[in-house]
């Protein structure tokens, strides 16, 4: 009980997922919701924010009943928890913003089955205590929310010129105003998600060669 | 009839679970190294959504739309439970999946043991809840074509798994760059499979 609230240990849970073992690229974990949403930058960055709460909550209060919970019907008990921080988060999204919650749409629900909460309930939450697995939840979102974020940015920057709704590219270097560039409109559809993702699991790994399979 | 078989054909090629909405992606990508065992996951997911997506939009119609609870009396005309949207719709889906797990354990154990873990973790693949929470986007008029719905996505899930499986089991033996072997040159693959599916965009049912 005497160790440090940021200890090496506790420091490494933050650290680990945003690298080493990533939920997207290393751990193949919710997949699903970072390609769909990740057309334009801020509904990534709301979807990336929207699951560090859910994560984060979700593992600390799976944690405190970890002692509880009869082994054969955790998953129903942990769907539960789940759903409800969802729909929480989905009611505040409809009260505060709510045009990007019309963006998100059915994502927002979707988060209950996200494959990142209940694995890392799965395989950290239930086994630790809520401190460590308080910030085991921060770490995993984060490497989660890099991902949506990088992918996020670089949809929308070649896709429509712009970022958060700002115009990046002047307008005079388009073609139709007498310039030479035209936006990629192939980065707006949903197939470009998955390549995007492949070519950072590509850099990625040609820089952190142990991560590479046979 | 007629619209029917459009929303069954629109369903598996045109808004296709895998391609179109990245449903159903983490099991996608982890399921797909053998076609035998993508074919059985697949067959398993058919079931669940043309279970699941009919059971979820009587639920939603008659019992979590706002008034939707008139047919108990006059009094529940202005309860809305939409918001129990979610939890609902999970449970639904969490027991028809127990119930294909015990069915698949019973009927076929060599399927069993090679899904694993898989077949519990169907209930929480976002395609099956997926296509219940698109019910509330498609506004459906009868069972029925909810029915063809959930039976058609599943059927597009069924071919794009299989699909991926059988271009992994020919990728083990081409030369990739080392870094984008395994998980990164499937991902592409996929990227390459939605620009072609995208090629039904065009198509007015």
């Amino acid at each position: 009980m005497s160790e440090p609230l940021f200890s090496k240990k506790n420091i490494k849970l933050l650290s680990d997922p945003i690298n080493d073992s990533n939920p997207i690229t290393v751990q193949v974990l919710g997949i699903c919701s970072a390609l769909a949403v990740t057309a334009q930058l801020k509904p990534s960055i709301v979807m990336a924010i929207s699951v560090t709460a859910v994560l984060a909550l979700a593992n600390v209060i799976v944690s405190l009943l970890r002692n509880t919970i009869p082994n054969r019907i955790r998953i129903i008990v942990q769907l539960v928890v789940i759903a409800a921080l969802v729909i929480l988060v989905d009611q505040i999204l409809k009260a505060y913003v709510y045009d990007v919650s019309k963006q998100l749409s059915v994502f927002v629900g979707l988060i209950i089955t996200n494959c990142i909460i209940m694995g890392r309930l799965e395989a950290f939450a239930l086994g630790n205590r809520p401190w460590q697995s308080f910030l085991d939840g921060i770490g995993n979102a984060a490497g989660y929310g890099v991902i949506l974020i990088i992918v996020g940015f670089f949809r929308e920057l070649l896709g429509s010129g712009s970022l958060l709704g700002y115009k990046i590219i002047p307008e005079s270097w388009y073609i139709a105003n007498g310039g030479f560039y035209e936006n990629n409109g192939l980065m707006v559809l949903s197939p470009m998600a998955l390549i995007v993702v492949g070519v950072i699991i590509w850099v990625q790994r040609s820089k952190n060669r142990k991560l590479i399979e046979n | 009839m007629e619209n029917l078989i459009n929303i069954f054909v629109k369903s598996i090629f045109i808004e296709n679970m895998v391609f179109a909405y990245f449903f159903g992606m983490c099991s996608y990508l982890a399921v797909s190294k053998k076609v035998s065992t993508a074919a059985g996951l697949g067959i398993a997911v058919i079931f669940v959504l043309g279970i699941t997506v009919p059971v979820n939009y009587l639920l939603e119609k008659f019992v979590l739309n706002e008034g939707a609870l008139v047919w108990l009396g006059e009094d529940f005309a202005n309860v809305d439970l939409s918001f129990l949207r979610f939890i609902m719709f999970i449970a639904i889906i969490a027991s028809m999946v127990q119930l294909v797990e015990m069915i698949v354990e019973k009927f076929a154990p060599v399927l069993y043991n090679q899904l694993g873990i898989f077949l519990p973790l169907i209930a929480v693949n976002c395609a099956i809840l997926g296509g219940s929470l698109f019910l509330q986007q498609k506004a459906f008029i009868n069972v029925g074509e909810a029915t063809v719905y959930g039976i058609g996505s599943g059927v597009g899930w069924f071919l794009a798994i299989v699909g991926i499986a059988a271009i992994r089991e020919k990728i083990e033996y081409s030369n990739v760059p080392a870094p984008l072997r395994g998980l990164g040159i499937t991902f592409i693959v996929t990227g390459l499979m939605g620009l072609a599916f995208m090629g039904f965009g065009g198509i007015k049912l």
